[in-house]
């Protein structure tokens, strides 16, 4: 396939956007990958994600496909002579969605929550609220994993990617917040999955740099105070 | 032992229909199991408890929540009768405005329902930011999934009997035939199928709860004004 039948539009803090990589890595795709400045949105963003004018935006033979969780499944279900990323049976595959869109509308605002929220009370409130979903989330990866190194089992998944690209920002709030939001008290099984996931050669490439981050959500909090970052 | 399918849901519940709706599609029995929210059952908190909420759809003892995850699911498990479009790009497509209904859409027309005043007005431009896209999505098409109900229409399914419950309890039209003539043709031709029409909640039960429900947003004085 031509690289150019296939473009990704993003940036590389972005942990959805990094979901659609690390997809597109599994299959072996060749994509271009189209950087995204966001200040100002450029016309190709704005024409191919009019709703939202978000990135992710994949771009396959000129459509537009937008939400980097319908991406990733978008890719599973075209390149389909490459290693599935959801599994066979529709029970496990249905886990694996209602985690991955609880990472999405619970976990994610949690954890930009803890780097916006402002006074000790709120903060630590926020706080137990990321502890409570992280704990469930262990919880999960002992049932998805079923001994295994991934959520998706031998190899990496659907839940994995989802909750795989937060772990950027996840050590980057623990750096900037001074505390251990993953650790082998609470969270041995994440913790070690963490590692897994992050040396698995489809993340290694796209996983920025716990440092990066650190330094960019200086800018990012202040987007944040305002209006909504990419998603 | 055949398979075993119960439904936890509330009477109303426009997130449970779409579970139901899909099951009657399939010709899949089930049964209801109704839940009082203001109680909630030991079961319900036991095969839900991330969200404790409706539905829960439990397929030979397996428990399944969020009501865009059970569809995909019940599309996946019994295949007669595709809900879903068959090509990638179709359903990425379905996919995302069934999420867009569900972020954006039922918020943006709860808001104008429970806001008053200068707020209702803002609100009243966002719902139609939004419906407009719904409009737009219906062009050369009878229902959003084409020819026939399917899995959109179902995620869409709240547009048909709440709106205009909303729009009778406060007295405005927020779904009107200038602005949306496919979605009000949508709304009729969604109503009448057979299968929908069977299990469609009682308007007159609609007005009382949701009247209720109204009441429990604002003070007292404000809901006399």
């Amino acid at each position: 396939m031509a690289k150019s039948e296939v473009k990704l539009l993003g940036a590389w803090p972005s942990p959805f956007v990094m979901r659609a990589r690390i997809a597109l890595n599994i299959k072996a795709v060749e994509y271009e990958f189209v950087l995204e400045t966001l200040e100002p949105k450029s016309p190709l963003l704005l024409q191919s994600n009019p709703v939202y004018k978000k990135i992710p935006v994949l771009i396959h033979a000129d459509k537009p496909i937008c939400e980097s969780l319908i991406i990733v499944q978008y890719i599973d279900e075209v390149w389909t002579s490459a290693p599935s990323i959801l599994p066979s049976d529709p029970y496990d595959r249905a886990i694996q969605r209602f985690w991955a869109a609880y990472v999405d509308d619970k976990l994610f605002p949690t954890m930009r929550g803890l780097l916006t929220t402002q006074g000790e009370e709120a903060r630590k409130a926020v706080l137990d609220q990321l502890a409570e979903g992280l704990a469930l989330l262990e919880e999960a990866f002992g049932k998805c994993s079923k001994g295994k190194a991934f959520f998706g089992g031998d190899r990496i998944g659907l839940l994995d990617i989802a909750f795989g690209c937060m772990l950027g920002w996840l050590r980057a709030t623990e750096k900037i917040s001074g505390l251990k939001l993953l650790h082998e008290a609470n969270t041995p099984g994440l913790l070690k999955w963490a590692d897994t996931f992050c040396a698995d050669a489809a993340v290694k490439g796209v996983m920025p740099e716990t440092e990066k981050l650190v330094e960019f959500s200086k800018v990012i909090v202040a987007r944040m105070r305002g209006a909504h970052p990419p998603k | 032992m055949g398979e075993e399918v119960k439904v936890f849901r509330t009477w109303s519940s426009p997130f449970a229909f779409r579970v139901v709706w899909a099951l009657q599609f399939k010709g899949v029995p089930y049964e209801n199991i109704y839940e009082d929210l203001s109680e909630k059952s030991s079961l319900l908190l036991h095969y839900n408890p991330i969200h404790k909420k409706v539905p829960v759809l439990v397929h030979n003892g397996k428990p399944l929540a969020e009501s865009l995850v059970i569809l995909e699911y019940i599309e996946e498990t019994w295949k007669q009768t595709p809900l879903f479009p068959e090509d990638p790009y179709e359903r990425a497509t379905a996919r995302f405005w069934a999420r867009f209904g569900d972020d954006q859409v039922l918020p943006s027309v709860f808001g104008v329902f429970i806001k008053q005043g200068k707020e209702r007005e803002e609100a009243i431009v966002t719902a139609h930011g939004n419906l407009k896209y719904l409009e737009e999505e219906l062009r050369g098409k009878k229902f959003f999934s084409g020819e026939k109900i399917g899995f959109l229409d179902l995620a869409f399914g709240w547009v048909a009997n709440l709106v205009s419950v909303f729009e009778e309890i406060q007295g405005l039209t927020l779904i009107d035939h200038e602005k949306y003539p496919l979605l009000l043709a949508w709304i009729q031709n969604f109503m009448d199928d057979p299968i929908i029409k069977e299990s469609w909640p009682p308007r007159d039960k609609l007005i009382t709860k949701y009247q209720a429900l109204l009441g429990s947003f604002i003070p007292k004085e404000a809901a006399e004004k």
